[in-house]
């Protein structure tokens, strides 16, 4: 497909919807905008619109569609498969600008947010009226718009599930420019096909979010994290499956071994307690009242120490506590990052189950490939990350070892019930392996919805599919 | 060697009530915690028992919801654990809270008292020195590193905002310790059930030497506080630089905040 660029009059009319100071061209569009977090794809766009309102984006679309100009959609840019990156050019639509939080509706315990909101904002907005939106991705300063396209998933998803199961509606823009609602305050909703849910993932391919409505609950009283060291990675990752079918469902199980924290501790100046033991699960309970939680915690950690051949089980119920090695665990990414020249990423996600077997074979892919694979994983729901360095590797060794170690990964999961993205989305980097791995009579149906809901294909182009 | 910690149980958030009356903080063992610069104390003793062998003892002056931070000790290496309470404690100031606990570590005997480098809570970095004065045995603050030279000499690192210092100190002695000293160990569970019948003794002011009640609490505390009250809370200012147009901008704010009708 051919795509138009943006010339002189389409400026003219994007600076009439959006104003002069919302749209920019040629240098004064910052680098940022050609990239991801992660840098692995790079197109600069043709223009950049700073999103206004519904009403601008619906001209805009419109007027896209009808002169075939690609229109990426893009938050924060916190992505790391690169689907915010224009790579046929055209427009990037910035939606950061649109960051209002629009109502607090305590009676339907709703809460409707435009798409540039940000994710800590959300939090803080919610939490001191004492609810709680519970998926709890790592990357606080993502949007909330980007956390729906790519159905972020994070840290409590064992127990409360994903951005999707929290998006009771959505108002959203067509590739034409029509506007329209989908779900909405509703809990229930078996009404035809679910469109919003199709939204949900889309990577900006399908639709424009100009408006969410978010699901919130009572926040829990209290949460406690227990670190409980092990022998071995096996120790570690047989136990997991272990501990969350035991009586009370976990928010989160993170597993790392001692190479990860060395990472964070080097990168953050800062040492975490107990870090001498070859691997960890990283547990965390939270109920509605305190005694609940104390119960549970003390039910886990008996249950750890007695069945599981935990070393111990640690304490983590102050927030001292709690940011000394929270932090430590959330910076694993910028840790790795800083530990090298540069890095790949992949967020396979498996049947909890098979973790150990694929485990194993990364650490003899990391032999084989001589390449440095350091990872780590939300074990609770299966999600691996999986980070390639590069080290002092020349530019041809690169690529050529990370297309063999992705080729492998990719390859191993699919064996393991595996899919490619736990959560950060296929976008432009793992498209390929998508295609690969999946059904071919699925894609087409992949395919024909892409079509059903932008037929010139102007919404997002090459991600995906 | 016999080391004694001194901890205390403080406020888990800023927000806190006092006793309007009497300008003292009223502690009802809700919404608490461990003293922070207690753990980088208590983590210096246990490191220190794991090189000498040291038997570490901590103790607490509090309402009897105290306990709980003594049982947290346990739970992270301590050896056992007494809680000085009575209600003629109420009120202490630093000079009467450093007496009582003067009275009850000579009682319990000591090599080494280590104390956290202040409290959250009073912030005042008084009790620990005050103690030793009380006992009369040499003390050094801000403390970051100690190790025994020999069994009668510690050989400490003190660091304060403008030099380091290296000092050897005969024991017996107390030190307080700053925070970042150390990576404080977290509450163990296998300890929980190890020291869960380490029974934690409750003393009064009748186990002290000096039974004078007028001695201790907010009668023997020479601070009288007049009143008590929130710092004003500073108002955020917002910087708008380079503005096409200031004025408008300035009515735009003026309205948003309702202070102007915009129409």
């Amino acid at each position: 497909m051919t795509f138009s660029t943006v010339n002189r009059d389409d400026l003219k009319a994007f600076i009439e919807w959006f104003g002069g100071n919302n749209v920019l061209t040629g240098d004064t569009i910052d680098e940022e905008y050609a990239h991801d977090e992660l840098k692995t794809v790079h197109r600069r766009p043709d223009a950049l619109l700073k999103a206004t309102d519904e009403a601008a984006i619906r001209r805009l679309l419109a007027y896209a569609n009808e002169r075939g100009i690609p229109v990426t959609v893009r938050g924060s840019g916190t992505g790391l498969v690169g689907a915010c990156v224009p790579v046929e050019g055209g427009v990037v639509l910035d939606m950061t600008p649109m960051n209002k939080i629009l109502d607090l509706d305590k009676d339907n315990l709703t809460l409707d947010v435009e798409p540039g909101v940000l994710l800590l904002d959300i939090a803080e907005h919610v939490e001191k009226e004492g609810l709680f939106y519970a998926p709890d991705p790592g990357e606080k300063t993502a949007t909330i718009g980007g956390n729906i396209a790519t159905n972020a998933g994070g840290m409590r998803a064992v127990k409360y599930g994903v951005t999707r199961d929290w998006v009771l509606g959505l108002r959203v823009v067509l590739a034409d420019g029509t506007a329209m609602d989908l779900g909405g305050k509703v809990v229930k909703n078996s009404s035809g096909y679910s469109l919003k849910d199709l939204i949900v993932g889309s990577e900006g391919t399908l639709a424009v979010i100009v408006k969410a409505t978010l699901k919130l609950i009572p926040a829990p009283a209290k949460a406690i994290s227990l670190l409980m060291p092990f022998s071995s990675r096996e120790a570690a990752l047989v136990a997991a499956p272990k501990l969350i079918a035991h009586t009370t469902l976990p928010t989160a199980v993170e597993f790392m071994e001692q190479d990860m924290w060395k990472y964070s501790e080097s990168f953050l100046g800062k040492n975490i307690p107990h870090d001498e033991h070859a691997a960890y699960l990283l547990a965390t309970y939270d109920a509605t009242t305190e005694g609940a939680v104390d119960e549970i915690v003390e039910c886990a950690s008996a249950f750890a120490v007695d069945k599981l051949d935990a070393h111990d089980v640690y304490l983590i119920d102050t927030d001292d506590r709690k940011q000394s090695v929270w932090n430590a665990r959330g910076a694993f990414l910028e840790a790795v990052k800083a530990s090298t020249t540069e890095i790949d990423e992949c967020d396979v996600v498996l049947p909890r189950s098979q973790l150990p077997g694929y485990l194993s074979f990364i650490q003899d892919l990391s032999e084989s490939t001589d390449l440095r694979i350091p990872y780590f994983g939300h074990v609770g729901d299966g999600n691996l990350h999986i980070y390639l360095c590069r080290d002092d590797l020349d530019e041809a060794t690169w690529k050529e070892k990370t297309a063999i170690a992705f080729d492998a990964m990719y390859e191993e999961a699919a064996k393991c019930q595996g899919l490619v993205s736990g959560e950060h989305g296929i976008g432009y980097a793992k498209k390929t392996y998508l295609r690969r791995h999946s059904d071919a009579r699925q894609l087409e149906l992949m395919e024909a919805v892409k079509t059903a809901f932008d037929p010139k294909g102007i919404l997002n182009p090459k991600k995906i599919l | 060697m016999k080391i004694l910690t001194c901890i205390k149980q403080v406020p888990a958030s800023s927000n806190v009530d006092v006793d309007p009356e009497t300008g003292v903080l009223i502690r009802d063992g809700k919404n608490v915690k461990m003293n922070p610069y207690d753990l980088y104390a208590l983590e210096t003793a246990y490191l220190l028992k794991a090189r000498s062998g040291a038997h570490v003892h901590t103790v607490t002056m509090g309402p009897p919801s105290a306990a709980d931070v003594l049982r947290e000790a346990l739970m992270m290496g301590s050896d056992g654990a007494t809680l000085l309470s009575d209600p003629r404690f109420a009120g202490a100031d630093v000079l009467a809270t450093a007496y009582a606990l003067s009275q009850m570590l000579r009682r319990i005997g000591f090599d080494l008292i280590i104390c956290g480098k202040q409290t959250t809570d009073g912030d005042t970095a008084q009790v620990g020195p005050e103690i030793a004065e009380f006992l009369d045995v040499p003390h050094v603050s801000y403390v970051r590193d100690v190790d025994l030279r020999d069994d009668k000499t510690l050989r400490i690192r003190t660091v304060d905002d403008r030099h380091e210092d290296v000092l050897d100190i005969k024991l017996p002695c107390l030190i307080t310790v700053d925070k970042d000293a150390n990576t404080p160990r977290l509450p163990s569970f296998k300890r929980k059930r190890s020291t869960r019948d380490i029974r934690i003794e409750t003393w009064t002011l009748d186990d002290l030497s000096d039974k004078e009640a007028t001695h201790y609490g907010l009668r023997g505390s020479p601070t009288q506080v007049e009143s008590i009250f929130p710092p004003e809370r500073q108002a955020t200012g917002r910087i708008h630089s380079n503005l096409e147009n200031p004025g408008k901008t300035l009515f735009d704010i003026l309205v948003e905040q309702k202070w102007l009708r915009g129409d």
